[in-house]
């Protein structure tokens, strides 16, 4: 398929911008000047980068405990996603979510849901709110690997189903749940078969390809607008950084971390827009330089923003 | 495990190589001496608790856990339409040995990761409730509950996990205490005294009980003599300890973490009001969480949570309230 330079250019520095986000939020945590907890997205960029980038504006996602990639994919700014990182009230969530709930659904994308497999059966609501409705709208599910053995996914991808509901469930499937391997919690050597269960697609492959996740991600996107039901996309990827704060990984064995880092996303990717003679090293560079410089302004301005009032806790509750 | 080999844990990233042997290291390195009952399971609490039941009901004596306590939420069916209710649908029958563990406590990880939900279940017939506040009791009433014959939900308190190493929690408090080599338990249903006192008796377990001995410092600077009560059970209820400090104080507070509509707290005070009312100088004062999820800013947090001015308030309030 033929894409733009523009286009190419842009699926670089969305990934490049998750990155450099993420390492600038382990520092800040590490340095102790960011509070609670964060499960990060380093590795896994081509996931959400992929996906996102054949969704519309209007198209609506759920994500999970790691969501902050999903989260500047889907258009949230940085500033907002920082602010609340920092649990101030320029936070997209005010300072109530934190990093495990960002999200703004005027964006697009639901406050991310932290209960493994609860966001499932919520995405296949919003797209049974589609297909009521007769919008042309489509929802994405992202989940982990760790997610598929939650009953929530089998009722809910099942509901998706036979309701031919405009939804695409995507498995990100980093190899671990927590520390835990998913070939120790699923005997199918591929998550999509079991797509066959609930008679949908279900299409595997290579996670760590923006382009590939892209365009299969398209026609999942197609097909569920189109109304002619769910697909269930397997995103092989891995997760190059710990499962949270303070983890050594060390039941990662030496050999797989090292193949993973071969292999993670943005390198391959920049070498290909190199060897294609797309990009030149110094747009690359500069794409770097340049969401550098937005990330650093977002922590200047998450910082020195307002802490909400304590007795802002009391509000929201319900509308 | 080593005593009885029917014990087993079963649980979510509790025994993998490298891994942290739980959420919070609870169970860190038993599966190099157990590993066929170090058993480690999907993402899936419903179906875990299930699991559990069905082996405790053939004689095994599993304890099952939850990585946090807001994920028994997954499994409420299992919690409470099976396990809670097995035995007595079966006329008396069947036994459930069955021990449950779930960390609670907000810790800065928003509303979905922070729960104190002890009171949604004690408003569960047939379970019982245990809540350590010292690594003594840990011990104690973790060995009572794995020899218990009935299900017994353990909830611990994530600040109180330990203070030290690579896993501590900010914030988190020393709560060690001697704790002996030998075998002994905390039997189910046995509260403790942990500060004598006339004035007050302030009923306080898990992270408050710390607070409320914080507060019993503070209040004797001002001349008020508080009694602190940790009732280590929640079910059985030590009844017997509380009166017979009620009787003597005339005055008590209860704190708890969790929200206060429908909590610990407004049963006690219920209890205490119906029991002891010929003895209460003052209603019962109640410090609880406002009735709201758990917000995740550290100064939303902060005022979420009961602090030991807030107890403080509270049980200078009573006494003076009531001519103390
Ligand atoms: C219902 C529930 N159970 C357990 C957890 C604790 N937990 C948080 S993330 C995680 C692993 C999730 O694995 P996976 O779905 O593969 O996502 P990944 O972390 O790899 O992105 C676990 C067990 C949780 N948040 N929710
Ligand atoms: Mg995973």
């Amino acid at each position: 398929m033929a894409y733009d330079t523009q286009f190419l250019l842009g699926l670089y520095r969305q990934m490049v911008l998750i990155r450099q986000f993420e390492e600038r939020v382990k520092f800040l945590f590490l340095e102790g000047v960011m509070p609670g907890t964060i499960h990060q997205y380093q590795g896994q960029e081509a996931v959400a980068v992929g996906v996102c980038s054949a969704l519309e504006a209007q198209d609506v996602i759920t994500s999970t405990h790691r969501p902050h990639g999903h989260a500047l994919a889907k258009g949230l700014s940085i500033e907002s996603l920082m602010g609340e990182l920092f649990g101030k009230v320029t936070g997209c969530c005010h300072g109530k979510g934190g990093s495990m709930h960002v999200g703004d659904l005027e964006k697009g994308m639901v406050p991310a849901i932290a209960i493994v497999g609860g966001g499932v059966p919520i995405a296949t609501g919003i797209g049974l709110s589609f297909k009521l409705r007769q919008e042309p709208r489509v929802a994405v599910c992202f989940m982990g690997d760790g997610a598929t053995n939650e009953g929530a996914f089998h009722e809910a991808v099942n509901m998706g189903a036979i309701w031919s509901l405009p939804v695409v469930y995507v498995i990100e499937n980093n190899r671990y749940s927590a520390s835990t391997p998913i070939c120790q919690t699923a005997r199918v050597e591929r998550l999509t078969e079991r797509a066959h269960a609930y008679g949908i697609p279900g299409v595997t492959v290579d996670g760590n390809d923006v382009l590939t996740v892209h365009e299969a991600a398209q026609v999942a996107v197609e097909r569920a607008r189109s109304g002619a039901g769910p697909t269930l996309l397997e995103a092989m990827t891995y997760r190059i950084t710990g499962h949270s704060r303070r983890d050594p990984c060390l039941y990662q064995p030496e050999e797989e971390r090292k193949q993973a880092l071969a292999e993670e996303p943005i390198g391959r990717y920049g070498a290909w827009l190199l060897a294609e003679g797309t990009a030149e090293q110094a747009a690359l560079d500069q794409a770097r330089a340049e969401v550098d410089a937005e990330i650093e302004e977002a922590v200047r301005a998450a910082q020195a923003a307002p802490a909400p009032a304590p007795e802002a806790a009391l509000e929201d509750v319900f509308a | 495990m080593a005593r009885d080999e029917r014990v087993f844990c079963i649980g979510e990233d509790i025994g993998i190589p490298g891994g942290w042997g739980g959420a919070f290291t609870v169970t860190l390195g038993l599966e190099q001496d157990f590993r066929e009952r170090i058993i480690d399971t999907p993402i899936s609490e419903a179906g875990l608790f299930g699991v559990a039941l069905g082996a405790a009901i053939m004689g095994l004596r599993p304890v099952a856990d939850v990585q946090y306590g807001d994920f028994l939420f997954c499994a409420m069916d299992q919690v409470v339409n099976q396990i809670a209710t097995m035995r007595y649908m079966s006329g008396g029958k069947v036994t459930v040995p069955l021990v449950m563990r779930a960390p609670v406590g907000a810790t800065g990880r928003g509303a979905q990761h922070a729960r104190n939900p002890e009171a949604i279940f004690y408003g569960i017939p047939g379970l019982k409730i245990v809540c350590p506040a010292t690594a003594y009791d840990a011990k104690g009433l973790l060995k009572a509950a794995v020899r218990e014959d009935n299900p017994v939900l353990i909830f611990e308190h994530k600040l109180l996990y330990g203070s030290k190493g690579a896993r501590a929690e900010t914030e988190a408090l020393d709560a060690s205490s001697e704790v002996p080599e030998e075998d002994y338990v905390v039997p189910l249903g046995e509260g403790i005294v942990r500060r004598e006192g006339t004035h007050v008796t302030v009923i306080a377990n898990l992270l408050m009980m710390h607070r409320a001995l914080l507060a019993a410092e503070r209040l004797a600077g001002e001349g008020i003599s508080a009694e602190v009560i940790d009732p280590r059970s929640l079910v059985p209820f030590d009844w017997e300890l509380v009166e017979a400090s009620v009787g003597k104080t005339m005055r008590a507070v209860v704190v708890e973490e969790g929200p206060r509509t429908g909590g610990i707290g407004a049963e006690i005070a219920a209890s205490l009001a119906e029991r002891m009312s010929d003895y209460l100088l003052a209603p019962v004062g109640r410090v609880a969480s406002p009735d709201i999820p758990v917000p995740f800013a550290p100064p939303m947090e902060e005022f979420y949570r009961p602090t030991v001015e807030r107890i403080v308030e509270a049980a200078r309030g009573v006494v003076v309230g009531s001519g103390g």
